[in-house]
């Protein structure tokens, strides 16, 4: 079946199965591979991704359902590199610093991550945690990410890091 | 998972029509618990019928609330008193995040949007729905504490329900094959008050309960689910709030452990006092007391 949806502001049409996972789609189709697959089971949230900007676990989502929507992914954060910038060679060009997204510079400067595996996802929630809450108490950071896990126990610096970002957020609003 | 056809349906009409044509055939909403299973293959359907975008399931609307002072007028009885506090009517579709942060429920039942604020966690809610939860009634659920609590009517595209009847224990309920939930409605309490104890690794409920007085202060319910094979009610808590509604009604009590389940997250016993002191926090939320 044919699936129309836009991801990180590019609209694609797809050849999918019914059964074919939204995270699915993303990795192996659009070779989006920064939303990584954890448990499979709706429970790690390392596959979080934005649907209509709010978050959502794309392992436990069809492809099918996603018909007509938006979807960001970890690689659609970063603001495009500078337009004058010469062409990366690199098939998967690192952004430059100054052109990541508040929360993933406040990720990297709290080192609110020790593998990375559950970093994408745990970005993405922390992006719609701060839609809602742009100055998140300890409280309101740990129901927000209630649905990503860490398994290198490093919750202490990612909330570290959500604070962090919510301050520059809030400081580049001004 | 197993190979399926997709649908994406047009109507109800056009959902309970899929459905008819093909007995293998099961409703996707917001798909939390549906799609897991059939990862597990626990269920295998051949027909997925996607209700999820259905505008005529995504109301919410309060209805029958009566304004200004008049409207008590001759109201002596307590139906026509709860009558005048209105209804809540929420469609199958609406999602728990919807729920949570919609102004009208927050005002009408604060409870309710408090409940669906707790379940699971922000990417579930973004996706699961009202429909959804209740026509799987798994033990753990939240809602339907709420809708058995409030007396709540469910609605299906064939008849109406009352919660009452409609939760028949563990993942039973009284729907027909095929029928579908087009909504729920929800009488306004005069008060009402959901407290939970979440197993730690899974989020599930161990013991939620819901404390709500209904059309006067004699007519308490306490609804359980989570501590049971099915969400019930516990009358005993019920008569002794209705005639003091205080924490230390519920003191000396608690629900016999035989209705309770036993296993590796709990005894029968550990859930009947669970159920007591979320039963007590549930009021002393309500009463202003030291739970």
């Amino acid at each position: 079946m044919r699936v129309e949806l836009e991801v990180n502001g590019e609209r694609h049409t797809a050849d999918v199965e019914p059964r074919t996972l939204l995270v699915e789609l993303l990795r192996e189709q659009l070779g989006l591979t920064g939303t990584h697959v954890g448990c499979d089971t709706s429970q790690c949230g390392c596959c979080t991704v934005l649907l209509d900007g709010e978050s959502v676990k794309s392992c436990t989502m069809l492809a099918a359902q996603a018909q007509g929507a938006q979807v960001t992914t970890i690689e659609g954060l970063a603001r495009p590199a500078l337009a004058d910038a010469p062409p990366s060679q690199d098939p998967n060009p690192v952004p430059p610093v100054e052109a990541l997204h508040p929360v993933q510079l406040a990720f990297a400067a709290c080192h609110g991550l020790q593998c990375g595996f559950c970093t994408p996802g745990m970005i993405m929630a922390t992006v719609d945690l701060l839609k809602q809450h742009p100055d998140p108490d300890d409280a309101q950071i740990r129901e927000g990410l209630a649905g990503n896990l860490c398994r290198c126990t490093g919750y202490v610096n990612i909330a570290e890091a959500v604070k962090t970002a919510a301050r520059l957020m809030r400081e580049s609003a001004r | 998972m197993q190979a399926f056809d997709y649908h994406r349906a047009s109507s109800v009409a056009d959902a309970a029509a899929q459905l008819a044509a093909d007995e293998q055939a099961k409703l996707l909403a917001g798909g939390m618990t549906l799609l897991p299973t059939m990862k597990l293959r626990l269920a295998m359907p051949t027909l997925l019928v996607d209700i999820a975008g259905l505008p005529e399931l995504r109301r919410i609307e309060l209805a029958g609330a009566a304004h200004g002072a008049g409207a008590g007028a001759g109201a002596g009885k307590a139906t026509a008193a709860a009558d005048a506090r209105g209804t809540l009517a929420v469609g199958a579709g609406v999602r728990h995040a919807e729920v949570a942060g919609d102004a009208t429920v927050r005002a009408a039942i604060p409870a309710l949007a408090q409940l669906a604020g707790s379940i699971g966690d922000p990417q579930v809610r973004h996706r699961g729905t009202l429909g959804g939860s209740i026509a799987n009634n798994d033990p753990s659920a939240d809602y339907p504490a709420a809708l058995l609590a409030l007396g709540a009517t469910v609605r299906t595209d064939r008849r109406e329900i009352a919660a009452a009847d409609f939760f028949q224990g563990m993942f039973q309920t009284a729907l027909e094959p095929n029928e579908i939930v087009v909504g729920v409605r929800f009488p306004v309490p005069r008060r009402a008050a959901y407290a939970k104890f979440c197993n730690p690794a899974s989020g599930y409920a161990m013991a939620g309960v819901f404390v709500a007085t209904v059309a006067d202060d004699a007519d308490v319910r306490v609804a359980v689910t989570g501590a049971g094979a099915g969400v019930f009610r516990w009358t005993e808590a019920e008569r002794a709030l209705a005639t003091r509604f205080s924490v230390s009604a519920l003191a000396s009590l608690a629900p016999a452990a035989d209705a309770m389940v036993s296993d590796m997250h709990g005894s029968a016993e550990y859930r009947a006092n669970l159920t007591r002191v979320m039963a007590t926090r549930a009021v002393a939320s309500l009463t202003g007391e030291q739970a």
